[in-house]
């Protein structure tokens, strides 16, 4: 981090005036850097301690467990974030940004990274926090009996070792990315012993609060942790995270002041909850896309005409328009949003057009098209009716697409990369290469498209190890480019994480790597 | 010798019942690992989940040793998050018990005596009035009626909380404030079903010798009623209350989603749907157990009240 966004931070945080921050901005010369919105908005209220959060999310579930190794939703990704340290963490402007680390260096073929760890960093239960734990922790994931979905984030590691305060990775191949990875919510630090975590379970961490009261599926109270290491963040003495998954009940909820914040709202009525006085309506687009990947593998989908045919029959702005409400943006047939780093500009936004879909038939050799496309609402909320609008769209194109409704119910194991044709959703990534890697490589185990592309490969592997920005943006520019116009999977859209959340709630710029302030409200949101 | 009879035929059909939930899971797409893991499932991490809690294992196996456990009155451990399932369930059952005795204190005396007004009054604007209103709240789905209630006493009024979160340490007071809307909404489902049965059975007997000479001596219709009538039309009355005292138990997960209330439905739905087979087998033992219960309580409720039952021709 350099000294303007240093100078930003604190300024954000309220630790410095607005005159002091613009005379010392000026005196490294980088006033005209700052960005303009920085003076505007609730943003530039300062962080106050205290009060009691009470936060309402539509996902949880009886089943979970405090374990980090199985977060699947949004509600215990949010506490997990709330009760662990990383050696890393994203912070809102989707840098990388010092956790448990105080640096993190990179050889210069971005393959061995040396993350210096924090002295004086206590678990709950009064334990330092050592660098042996980050190993044994890491271990926990990758070892043979692992089950969590960390793994293969973490099969490039090679070795990890002790060095003083040091932890120092080695990987396969150069990662310029990998910090990055450090902040995936499931690889938050737990106390262990003898290279073992001591009871993944119990809840016990280093983050900024600790667990009160814990009941799957219903709630859970946070208290903050009194000996938590930066007073920047966890603002709040206690935190209720409720699990309400009927979205009616969630707003009503919110509006009769029995939460002070809520995420998921519902869109059809999200205009009317903005009429509400003392409520705010908060929404960020990040990388969270819904996508409709075709199995390249099988005919017909194994000719890139039939491919392309589909891909200018969907009037995506209309999908926008109505299945999102408009909380969203169009999508290019890959899977990079507007605010990610090495997004490519210079793409034409590829729009409606039946003739050229019908163009691309030709070239395939055909006049028709019939293919079927599998959907249910688990894809996301409002699959079917955005496979029902494009059945419409396509048909002027000449394609016939037949709706079949999928059951919600095991619909990521039976229908989702077993179905030739059908909806998914991803909640992004933070990274360029973490996406591609996870979704694109050849032969990566959730490439849903089933699709390899020699050239993309070849760049990915290279501007993983790269560490000049501006041969690692011509790249992906390059990769973005093959994906829309080669690709097997249809990205029609980017949709935004809405949420409402009392006036009474104070909140910093949101980041737009996940839902709920990047995973991390309960850490920096704060009562006004 | 009823009693012992009804409660081993009850065993039986508990025994029946856990096949089929055993076999009926079973059945559906996708297991528990799959499920828990969803979109970010791998070969190797569905092995390794499926070898520590013991789905490699067939399912006879699994159903001999769930069965072992429960005959020793252990519930197991949830697969999911390896959670005593006694735990899991024992303030939830609790509380579902709270929410049914709280509805049945208000709507049970509440259909009874609507039941025979409209039986005293039939045929006139009252009759015709509670019937209505019955039978629309009746025809609405319950979160339809939930919803309304929210609106107007939570939203507009704001004199109850729309959240039904209750926890074990709160009083009994505190409690039924807050499960108050849901009672409501679960009375208003329920009462038409008792209303009119009771409605119905008085009027069937107002047509017998006994009650005409009753009618002829000039007793008040509403001393024929409740003294000569009411007691012998206990048993239908009976059935159907009782009927409706296990839906309150075993048919509100849609009342406890709208209301966030911690009740046993909502365990049993997460449960079905993440395959979690013995949460699943613990609830819906309970559950049956509770139908069985009642069942036996209305059929010993009827013989009491019409001994005649008690000799079978």
């Amino acid at each position: 981090m350099n000294e303007i966004q240093r100078l930003q931070k604190k300024f954000e945080a309220g630790r410095i005036s607005r005159r002091e921050f613009i005379s010392r901005a000026t005196a490294i010369g980088a006033a005209a850097a700052v960005p303009g919105s920085l003076f505007s908005g609730p943003a530039a209220a300062a962080p106050k301690k205290g009060g009691h959060f009470k936060l309402g999310l539509g996902q949880g579930s009886t089943t979970d467990s405090l374990d980090p190794a199985t977060y699947l939703d949004t509600y215990m990704q949010t506490i997990g974030n709330a009760v662990y340290s990383y050696v890393a963490v994203v912070d809102n402007n989707g840098d990388i940004a010092p956790d448990l680390a105080e640096s993190i260096e990179p050889s210069p073929d971005a393959k061995v990274w040396t993350a210096k760890i924090r002295k004086g960093v206590e678990f709950h239960d009064g334990k330092p926090v050592t660098p042996e734990d980050v190993i044994a922790t890491y271990q926990y994931h990758m070892g043979e009996e692992s089950k969590s979905a960390a793994k293969s984030l973490l099969a490039a590691v090679t070795d990890m070792k002790v060095d003083g305060d040091n932890v120092v990775f080695t990987l396969s191949a150069g990662n310029a990315d990998f910090p990055y990875i450090m902040t995936d919510y499931h690889l938050g630090i737990l106390p262990t012993k003898d290279g073992k975590p001591v009871d993944p379970t119990s809840g016990i961490g280093s983050g900024g609060y600790a667990v009160e009261t814990y009941d799957p599926g219903v709630k859970s109270i946070l208290k903050r942790n009194p000996n938590y290491y930066n007073d920047d963040n966890a603002h709040f003495d206690s935190i209720e995270s409720l699990v309400i998954k009927d979205v009616a009940a969630r707003t009503t909820a919110l509006t009769t002041g029995e939460i002070h914040a809520m995420n998921r709202c519902d869109l059809k009525t999200v205009h009317l909850l903005k009429r509400q006085k003392g409520l705010q309506v908060i929404q960020t687009t990040g990388t969270q896309h819904y996508s409709m990947p075709m199995i390249t593998k099988q005919a017909p989908f194994d000719d890139n005409n039939i491919r392309m045919a589909l891909k200018h029959a969907i009037d995506r702005e209309t999908i926008v328009k109505t299945v999102l409400r408009g909380y969203g943006q169009v999508g290019n047939d890959h899977p990079i949003g507007p605010s990610q780093k090495y997004f490519n500009k210079d793409l034409p936004q590829r729009a409606y057009d039946p003739d050229k879909a019908r163009y691309y038939l030709k070239q395939a050799g055909l006049d028709s098209l019939k293919i079927d496309l599998s959907a249910a609402d688990a894809a996301f909320a409002g699959a079917v009716d955005t496979a029902v609008l494009f059945k419409e769209h396509a048909a002027k194109a000449g394609i016939d697409v037949n709706v079949i409704r999928e059951p919600d119910d095991g619909y990521w194991s039976n229908v989702w990369m077993n179905k030739p044709f059908c909806m998914c959703y991803w909640g992004g990534r933070p990274t360029e290469d973490w996406m591609f890697t996870t979704a694109y490589a050849a032969g990566a185990e959730w490439n849903d498209s089933f699709w390899s592309n020699d050239r993309f490969n070849e760049l990915l592997l290279a501007a993983r190890a790269e560490l000049d920005e501006s041969k690692r943006r011509t790249m992906y520019y390059e990769m973005q480019e093959i994906v829309s116009n080669e690709g097997g999977v249809m990205v029609p859209m980017f949709a935004s994480y809405v949420m409402a959340a009392s006036d009474k709630i104070g909140m910093p710029k949101l980041a737009a790597n996940w839902d709920m302030d990047g995973l991390r409200a309960m850490m920096r949101w704060w009562m006004v | 010798m009823l009693i012992a009879q009804r409660l081993a035929l009850g065993f039986l059909v508990l025994f029946v019942v856990s096949l089929i939930i055993a076999a009926g899971v079973d059945a559906l797409p996708g297991d528990l690992c799959q499920e828990m893991q969803g979109q970010g499932a791998t070969v190797e991490t569905l092995k390794a989940c499926r070898e520590e809690i013991g789905l490699d294992k067939s399912l006879p196996v699994r159903y001999v040793e769930w069965l072992g456990g429960m005959l020793k009155g252990d519930f197991g451990t949830s697969l999911a998050n390896g959670r005593e399932i006694s735990e899991l369930i024992g303030t939830r059952l609790q509380n579902t018990f709270f929410l049914a005795i709280l509805a049945a204190l208000i709507s049970v005396p509440l259909a009874l005596v609507l039941g025979v007004l409209a039986a005293l009054y039939r045929n006139g604007i009252y009759d015709r009035a509670v019937n209505v209103v019955t039978l629309s709240s009746i025809s609405f789905p319950e979160f339809f009626i939930a919803y309304i209630l929210i609106l107007f006493f939570s939203v507009n009024l704001g004199w109850f909380p729309s959240l039904s979160n209750i926890s074990p340490e709160m009083s009994i007071a505190e409690k039924a404030y807050k499960s108050l809307l849901p009672a409501l909404t679960l009375t208003l489902v329920v009462v038409a079903h008792m209303m009119r049965m009771t409605r119905a059975s008085i009027i069937n007997l107002l047509a017998s010798p006994y009650i005409e000479m009753a009618t002829l001596k000039g007793m008040t219709r509403r001393r024929i009623i409740v003294k000569h009538a009411l007691p012998n039309a206990w048993a239908p009355i009976v059935n159907v209350v009782v009927l409706n005292l296990a839906y309150l138990i075993v048919g509100v997960v849609i009342v406890e989603v709208v209301f966030v209330y911690p009740g046993l439905g909502e365990l049993m739905v997460d449960s079905v749907r993440k395959r979690d087979i013995p949460v699943v087998q613990a609830c819906a033992t309970i559950f049956a157990a509770t139908y069985i219960l009642l069942n036996m309580t209305a059929d010993i409720l009827s013989i009491i009240t019409n001994p005649r039952m008690l000799h079978p021709k």
